[in-house]
């Protein structure tokens, strides 16, 4: 038998497999233990409210909460569309000159 | 100074009483005066490890409601001068433990001097898990190398760091430690098990003992004594190192390393 295992091709590390996947979802619950639970709610709510006025993408609304010193800050973060992004930098680049 | 510590996991089965009974006896022995509490109402099993199931009179939740003073409910351990044990009562239901009912028998054995008070948690995030990891110091978190206990302590670690008195105080959070159990260095050898320093690096803490899976933790049940007492087994001997650790010596890592086999157990077999 042990010869037999010996000769046998060995299967493949699975202690490696393991660590990898752990390494992953320790990140990813990492990331999101600790945060309110109406967060997926208010992005979802957001994003309809958004869409009333700018057809940006599902994904395009990223919500982060940040511990910082005794504060909570909430921060929203929305990519708008190539064609309106570009229209909304020349917009803010006339007035710049202004001030 | 009374130190308070926590034997935690998230996960169940991965060992928690036996170690927070070799961890009691092994402070014990060095001559501290030890108190063990089991936390797990309704499912106790301490008094069975530390073999004094039969001489619970009193538990935990009769000293809460004031039912029994704290001298009558803790068993005197009979091998070890400076060693006591606080049963979990088996009948009565999960909300028997409050805050602060807890937090006034800790309060009592400070003022009776004890030099550690280690608090053996229930498996899960529920009220009892919560209570005891809540006023602890420290904390040794016992991880089996395999994902779901490696995954639940991570979640265990989450809450040592928020939902703790010391975190609450701002005081940063409880000391952590990891106390790896069920280490079989052939199977990490052979890239069937997640080796020391995976776990180590996905957890980021500091690893204060491996107890090796060993034949000698299921005799030392069996017979109602700590493995730890069992100075010839390997994981008994492993707890010690553990023990001397937790008491700021520098010991090495013992039985890490697989047994290398002869040429011919190799050929034919063990």
């Amino acid at each position: 038998m042990g010869l037999l295992d010996f000769l046998r091709s060995r299967p493949k590390n699975t202690a490696t497999l393991a660590t990898e996947r752990l390494r992953i979802i320790v990140a990813q619950e990492r990331a999101t233990n600790g945060r309110p639970d109406y967060l997926p709610l208010l992005r979802r709510e957001l994003l309809e409210v958004i869409r009333k006025y700018v057809n940006v993408d599902p994904d395009a609304i990223d919500i982060h909460i940040q511990r910082e010193g005794t504060s909570d800050v909430l921060e929203l973060s929305v990519a708008l569309p190539e064609k309106l992004r570009a229209a909304a930098a020349a917009k803010a680049a006339a007035p710049a000159g202004e001030n | 100074m009374t130190e308070t510590i926590v034997v935690t996991s998230g996960k169940g089965g991965v060992g928690k009483t036996t170690t927070s009974a070799s961890l009691a006896v092994g402070l014990a022995q060095r001559g501290k005066k030890v108190a063990v509490i089991d936390f797990d109402v309704g499912l106790r099993n301490l008094d069975l490890i530390m073999g004094c199931e039969r001489r619970v009179v009193y538990d935990f939740v009769n000293v809460i409601h004031d039912e029994c003073t704290l001298k009558q409910a803790l068993i005197k351990d009979k091998r070890i001068e400076t060693l006591y044990v606080l049963a979990a009562s088996q009948t009565r239901d999960k909300d028997a433990l409050s805050k602060e009912g807890v937090e006034r028998v800790l309060d009592e054995l400070v003022k009776s001097n004890f030099d550690y008070v280690i608090c053996d948690s229930p498996a899960g995030i529920e009220k009892g898990a919560a209570l005891a990891m809540y006023f602890a110091d420290r904390a040794i978190v016992v991880v089996n190398p395999e994902v779901s206990s490696v995954r639940d302590s991570d979640r265990i670690l989450g809450l040592l760091a928020s939902k703790t008195r010391r975190a609450e105080l701002g005081k940063g959070g409880v000391e952590q430690h990891l106390l790896l159990t069920r280490y079989n260095p052939g199977r990490v050898a052979n890239g069937d098990m997640m080796g020391i320093n995976d776990v180590k690096e996905i957890l980021g803490i500091e690893v204060i003992g491996v107890i090796p899976e060993s034949p000698g933790v299921l005799t030392a049940s069996n017979a109602g004594v700590p493995v730890i007492l069992d100075t010839e087994s390997d994981a008994g001997q492993a707890y010690a190192d553990a023990v001397a650790r937790l008491c700021g010596e520098q010991r090495p890592l013992r039985f890490i390393q697989a047994q290398k086999k002869g040429l011919l157990a190799r050929l034919f077999g063990s």
